[in-house]
């Protein structure tokens, strides 16, 4: 046989790869959050589904543009921009008007995740970015509705603002809250809030199921959860330390942003040590804007805050060199062989 | 199951496509070209002109250097040319093309040596270079180097049948067809250095072979023992090796040595029972023929120096799609782009793509997620260190050990982002070293003027 008419690439080691890309990895996440999205459309109504659509194709939409403007590759295979819209409209109230969904869309996309050079770049969470600069419109962003209520995809929106859970923690109510919502529909996800946010159950489903596929690691969900755990059943604003701890967790978007805004890789550390530190300082300032700040939320601030610490955390933790012990432990180990 | 390294991957190994097939011999080349360079370190000389008649086992290149080793003649016949001629690393070198007589005449000079139980370590290192013994895994390192820079040193001795690259079963068919031959080895290593018995390191796809050798190991009472690792690539690599079966860590820079271990391949093994044992010279290799592209997956015992077009040929040629051609593993192997380059020492296998292994994508782009980091087995950081190399931070890139790595390729293969990260810190590397040389040589340099004028 001639092998001269074959067309061989001549390339540097390895010559095989994973099947896994960027693409089938943000393809997990959108899985993840299937059923999220499922039991909004169950408990706000069909408008949660045209919200996520129309966030979806307005960061695609957006993405695609710019990247065509300025002549550059188009990074819609990735679904990164697929799933910051998703996330978006999770972070959002049912109600929220179209057009400021897609102004958020604009700023997540173009602003935060482009202007600083794309997929990979970006410093901050897109999505709670986002959410942070779409508060410019507190009254759309804060108006509740009530759990089982069937927002029409159209139309004028009743907006009688409905309590969340958030908002009596805020005033210490725990009893009145607990009048409410009691625990399981807390954990299943019956009560107000932000369309992704309100069932715990489906999202811890989720992020188990992200944990599972090796996409994200334990280590910020865990450290994050804990810490709002142990400082929330410590500093209990009532006389029930268990409860006022629950209801935390249970209430705002504590989940969703443990599982799915704080372990986002590109804002996140890359060291499984950094990512503890990082969901522990997630974690004090989420109750910290909890306990004393005006605004009753404090997942989507604390993210961002932390997101702006990771270069400090990335360029602190070094794995141990490999092949060099700690002086101590070579000590030790000299002090063992003399003795024997 | 002993003590693991950190990291690593779980390709899929493809093993099954050739594990189950017995060593076949390819038919007689037509001719051989034997490269001066076979081994790392210094080429060796040619030592036959052109017209003359030479037998198999016949020393061609002779090695003066002590980190060499010479070259044999494997085929009969008689020597056509001697000049630079295409090698596996890309470029010309000089080489000794034997036409085949196809008589396989044996050198007359090969003799078992006499009693060779009462030989010393010394005089064994003597014959195993005299012999042509690299490291024959692949890195083809001076066998005889490693025995003597060892002496003395080394508590662990560590046989390498773990094969954690996928495709490759030329070790495995090994072990399954030539024990007694692989436990002569052992037994030699084992007096070489002193040792109650040697570590025979195997992963855990190979059970069949590793319970056939504990049985052939009670049966003989050899000095050995049989580790069963865990399937994980690279678990086969020098460094991780030693951990695993030791957990101790070779410090950065050093050898095995440092760290009281020597890991020889078993086919480097088995090289060395029939070099003492027979006075046999390294001419013939096991060579694993597979991969999506080639029509008949083979086990091949090929004469070293043979073109790799007869193997090809030998095992139905391969498909018209086929896009690339390998030599050694798909993790480390390197690409051949012309089949006239014949098999070294060192080739384990020639493999062959026609599918999506390559996956490769026009715009890489990371997405900072860290796995390269968790699958690294030298504890680096490739993310930060391929963001060095690309802005040319040669310092940053020094200082995240970059020299460290092993290029086992573990971070390539993992990352999502498709980026070329191991071909990034082989350049950066290259060009540490360089900025390194320059530096020395500038140094030098000056030394000398200042001599100049004080004199």
């Amino acid at each position: 046989m001639d092998y001269k008419d074959l067309n061989l690439i001549g390339s540097s080691s390895p010559h095989i790869r994973t099947k896994d890309g960027a693409g089938h990895i943000m393809g997990e996440v959108m899985i993840a959050m299937v059923l999220p999205l499922a039991f909004a459309v169950y408990n706000f109504g069909p408008r949660a589904l045209a919200t996520a659509a129309v966030s979806v194709a307005g960061c695609c939409f957006f993405e695609w543009l710019y990247r065509a403007m300025l002549h550059k590759n188009n990074t819609l295979s990735d679904f990164s921009a697929a799933v910051t819209g998703i996330l978006i409209a999770f972070v959002c109230p049912v109600t929220i008007p179209y057009w400021i969904l897609l102004v958020g869309d604009f700023f997540a996309i173009v602003v935060v995740k482009q202007l600083f050079g794309g997929v990979g770049k970006n410093f901050l969470n897109p999505a709670l970015a986002a959410r942070a600069f779409m508060l410019c419109w507190a009254g759309e962003m804060t108006t509740w509705v009530g759990p089982r209520s069937s927002v029409p995809v159209m139309g004028v929106i009743d907006a009688a603002t409905y309590p969340t859970p958030m908002s009596l923690l805020h005033e210490n109510n725990l009893s009145g809250l607990q009048q409410i919502y009691d625990l399981p529909k807390m954990f299943v996800g019956l009560i107000g809030g932000s369309m992704g946010e309100v069932s715990a159950m489906l999202l811890i489903l989720g992020g188990l199921f992200l944990i599972w596929r090796k996409v994200i690691t334990w280590y910020i969900p865990v450290t994050y959860i804990g810490t709002v755990a142990v400082l929330t059943f410590l500093f209990p604003r009532g006389n029930d330390p268990v409860q006022w701890m629950l209801y935390n967790l249970l209430g705002g978007g504590l989940m969703l942003g443990a599982f799915f805004m704080a372990t986002d890789y590109v804002t996140s550390p890359v060291s499984h040590l950094g990512q503890a530190i990082y969901g522990v300082g997630c974690g004090l300032i989420t109750v910290f804007i909890r306990y004393f700040g005006s605004y009753n939320e404090g997942v989507c601030y604390a993210i961002l805050i932390m997101n702006l610490t990771v270069w400090i955390i990335d360029k602190n933790i070094k794995p141990r060199r490999f092949g060099v012990v700690k002086e101590k432990k070579a000590e030790n180990a000299k002090k063992e062989a003399a003795k024997k | 199951m002993a003590q693991a390294f950190f990291g690593g991957i779980h390709p899929n190994d493809q093993k099954a496509t050739t594990n189950k097939k017995p060593i076949e011999t390819l038919p007689p080349p037509k001719h051989v070209v034997i490269p001066m360079s076979l081994h790392i370190g210094a080429p060796c000389t040619p030592c036959v002109a052109v017209g003359d008649p030479v037998t198999v086992g016949q020393k061609v290149g002779d090695a003066t250097a002590f980190v060499s080793a010479p070259v044999h003649a494997s085929i009969s016949g008689t020597v056509v040319a001697v000049e630079k001629r295409i090698h596996f690393s890309g470029v010309p070198v000089m080489s000794v093309v034997i036409e085949n007589d196809f008589n396989d005449t044996p050198c007359p000079d090969i003799a078992p040596v006499k009693d060779p139980d009462s030989l010393t370590p010394e005089q064994i290192s003597a014959l195993v270079k005299e012999a042509g013994i690299v490291g024959m895994g692949g890195a083809t390192f001076p066998t005889h180097v490693k025995i003597s820079s060892g002496l003395g040193k080394v508590d662990t001795v560590i046989v390498n049948a773990s094969e954690c690259e996928p495709y490759i079963t030329s070790d495995h068919r090994i072990l399954l067809e030539h024990p007694e031959e692989v436990l002569g080895g052992v037994r030699l290593l084992a007096r070489i250095f002193g040792v109650d018995r040697v570590h025979i390191a195997i992963e855990s796809n190979k059970n069949n072979a590793a319970e056939m050798l504990k049985v052939k190991i009670d049966e003989e009472k050899a000095p050995a023992v049989v580790d069963v690792l865990q399937t994980r690539y690279p678990q086969g690599a020098e460094k991780q090796l030693c951990q695993s079966i030791t957990s101790r860590q070779v410090p950065p820079g050093a050898l095995p040595a440092a760290i009281g271990c020597a890991v020889f391949n078993i086919v480097t093994t088995m090289a060395i029972y029939n070099a003492i044992y027979h006075g046999k010279p390294v001419t013939h290799r096991v060579v694993t023929v597979s991969g999506s592209g080639v029509n008949e997956p083979k086990n091949l015992l090929c004469p070293i120096g043979t073109p790799i077009s007869n193997l090809l040929d030998a095992c139905g040629g391969v498909k018209k799609s086929t896009f690339k051609i390998l030599m050694g593993g798909p993790m480390m192997g390197h690409s051949q782009f012309d089949m006239s380059a014949p098999i070294g020492k060192g080739t384990n296998a020639i493999l062959a793509f026609c599918e999506k292994e390559e996956r490769t994508v026009e715009h890489p782009a990371c997405i900072r997620c860290g796995k390269c980091i968790s699958v690294c087995p030298m504890h680096l950081q490739p993310v930060f260190m391929y963001q060095y190399q690309q802005a040319g931070m040669l310092p940053a890139l020094e200082d995240a050990h970059v020299l460290d790595c092993i290029e086992c390729g573990a971070c390539t293969y993992i990352c999502p982002g498709r980026l070329h990260l191991v071909q990034a810190f082989r350049a950066g590397k290259q060009l540490i070293n360089n900025a390194k040389a320059a530096a020395k040589a500038a140094a030098e340099a000056k030394a000398a003027e200042e001599k100049k004028k004080e004199a």
